[in-house]
């Protein structure tokens, strides 16, 4: 029968618009809130609501409320900021060596400081052009001591490209709350960067421990 | 006396928003008849082919995200697989069954949007995408608690992949499976039988078996014209010679069939990645751990190609023994079944113009480079 398509088709919708189940609408968590999204967020009705709490409802018109959720991100998010921890960094420039566009610099220079393995290094320089970065994690793959990992951030808007790239300073000052990708030991215990407390440098643990040889065939296979 | 007339040149795009990204098309009109075509194309040219000369076989990786980008996935495998056969590495058994499944995945969300779009581009404005798009949108967390990313996954590294699935990827995984069906009847509903849907797509843009193969067109718009031609069959990769499916093929080779088969391939997909869950070995190594950072294949050369939800997807790569490709060239499915556009839209209204543009589903990410 022609039209029994459309109608069909009517249904469809209809039924997307009226069952609860199909709504998919999700606001910016961070936002304020308006009188009604306010009511929808305390469950209750919202001409009850006006008459219940009309000092809220003045608050929201002006602008005071916000809703403080935080935006969901799986454990393994590949974000912004990354997470650096001096003590485990041994200077290597691995991560620099292993990024596609080269926009880690890290300079070092000698503390005539004897340790058991060798030489300790100051590093200087530890520059990370985010502006140009594509958040691939490949350095945060290669680096062998755990010392560089990715952020779940997202929201880093700046005014100039120059507030773009992080140094040490900034590094060092960072939130230690590591996401966890590529890191297996962080995985095990069940971390999740946005709800768990930081995590020091000496719990964050080796997602791998190479033998001598093992460590010879990382880069480059020697047969 | 007769009127003298002559043809209008129109420019569609290169900003325009039925045409999937930056694209131009020059067409000659008479009246509302197209007379000529002449795509112009090049405006995201980023020279993929170039940096890959200069980047090592596992940083290439992350570029070839950036080809495809509502397929990433598919991308990532083609190019993985080509370093593979050039170096001659082994990839285990568990990383196969879930390349497998990634890129079933990421086919059903490529279809998903197709879809979207196309009845976008007949005028259904927006709530159509929008269902699609909810759903893609659970395929996209899936692949976040996968490996961190929604778009740019660069998930896979030549030898197997870079992280295993965690525990609760499984279980969405169900959910989604689950819901799917359900989604994809409503889609049916909405669509197959609309009369308004079938009157704009059916027996238009017409595609010929022969006409298909002599431009080598691939992909779910060679099989709308009747071929069964799918490598996963004809020339299985990874795990897909353990698999049982169908390859879903069209009569006619007009505009309708090219979306019927795209919604008969994500209804084979579902299928295919329950029998992976079902046959993929719950423990063991995701990556070959004799594949150094820095891999070194022997000189040679090697064209491997699979099917990527737009077609044949194929990288051609020469190495002289050193850290980086000699020559990197792709071979993107979507570049060329733009080969068909000329004749497929000469004699056709202007607005049959949109809809069997839009039924060939190019991305410009992939004709450019």
């Amino acid at each position: 029968m022609f039209g029994f398509g459309l109608l069909k088709a009517l249904w469809v919708t209809i039924k997307n618009f009226i069952l609860p189940s199909r709504f998919n609408a999700y606001q910016y968590p961070d936002r304020k809130l308006d009188p009604v999204s306010l009511a929808q967020k305390e469950q209750k009705n919202f001409f009850l609501f006006i008459l219940q709490s009309p000092i809220k409802v003045l608050k929201s018109l002006m602008g005071l409320i916000s809703n403080k959720e935080y935006v969901p991100r799986n454990p393994r998010f590949r974000g912004q900021d990354f997470k650096w921890y001096i003590e485990r960094c041994t200077g290597c420039a691995s991560c620099a060596k292993y990024c596609p566009l080269g926009i880690i610099e890290i300079q070092t220079s000698s503390s005539h400081d004897r340790v058991t393995e060798g030489e300790k290094y100051n590093i200087d320089v530890f520059d990370i052009d985010i502006g140009r970065c594509m958040f691939c994690g490949l350095c945060v793959e290669a680096c062998p001591y755990d010392a560089l990992h990715m952020g779940s951030g997202f929201e880093e808007a700046t005014y100039s490209r120059n507030n773009l790239i992080i140094n040490v300073e900034t590094l060092k000052s960072a939130p230690k709350k590591p996401s966890t990708w590529f890191r297996p030991q962080l995985e095990a215990q069940g971390y999740n960067p946005q709800k768990d407390k930081e995590v020091p440098w000496n719990e964050v643990g080796r997602h791998v421990t190479l033998n001598k040889t093992e460590q010879g065939n990382r880069w480059i296979r020697k047969s | 006396m007769p009127i003298k007339t002559e043809p209008t040149i129109i420019n569609l795009g290169p900003q325009h928003p039925s045409t999937h990204g930056v694209f131009r098309l020059r067409v000659s009109f008479d009246g509302e008849k197209v007379i000529n075509v002449e795509p112009v194309f090049g405006y995201l040219h980023r020279g993929t082919e170039k940096l890959a000369e200069e980047r090592t076989f596992t940083q290439i990786v992350t570029l070839t995200d950036r080809l495809d980008y509502e397929s990433s996935m598919t991308n990532n495998l083609a190019y993985v697989e080509a370093v593979e056969l050039l170096a001659n590495v082994s990839v285990p058994e568990r990383a196969q069954y879930l390349r497998v499944l990634v890129s079933e995945l990421q086919r059903i969300a490529s279809h998903l949007i197709f879809t979207g779009f196309f009845l976008q581009e007949l005028g259904v404005f927006g709530t159509l995408l929008m269902y699609c798009f909810r759903e893609r949108e659970n395929v996209l967390d899936l692949f976040e608690m996968l490996c961190g990313a929604r778009i740019t996954v660069s998930y896979m590294r030549p030898g197997g992949v870079t992280q295993d699935a965690p525990p609760e990827f499984w279980k969405n995984l169900d959910d989604l499976l689950n819901k799917l069906p359900q989604l994809l009847d409503d889609l049916e509903n909405l669509i197959t039988d609309n009369e308004i849907v079938l009157a704009r797509t059916k027996n238009i843009g017409i595609l010929s078996p022969q006409k298909a193969i002599d431009s080598s067109v691939t992909g779910p718009i060679l099989r709308a014209s009747g071929i069964e031609w799918d490598i996963r069959k004809a020339n299985p990769y990874e795990a897909y010679d353990k698999m049982d499916f169908n390859i879903p093929t069209g009569s006619n080779g007009d505009c309708f069939d090219r979306y019927l088969v795209r919604i008969k391939e994500i209804r084979e997909s579902i299928n295919i990645i329950k029998q992976c869950i079902k046959s993929i070995p719950k423990k063991g190594p995701i990556k070959n751990s004799e594949v150094p950072f820095f891999l070194r294949p022997e000189s040679g050369e090697v064209y491997s190609s699979i099917e990527s939800p737009r077609g044949e997807l194929g990288f051609y790569l020469v190495s002289d023994g050193g850290i980086a490709p000699y020559r990197c060239k792709i071979r993107s499915p979507s570049f060329i079944n733009l080969t068909v556009l000329k004749p497929l839209l000469i004699g056709w209204k202007m607005s049959d113009l949109v809809v069997i543009f839009g039924s060939l589903a190019v991305n410009m990410g992939e004709v450019d480079r």
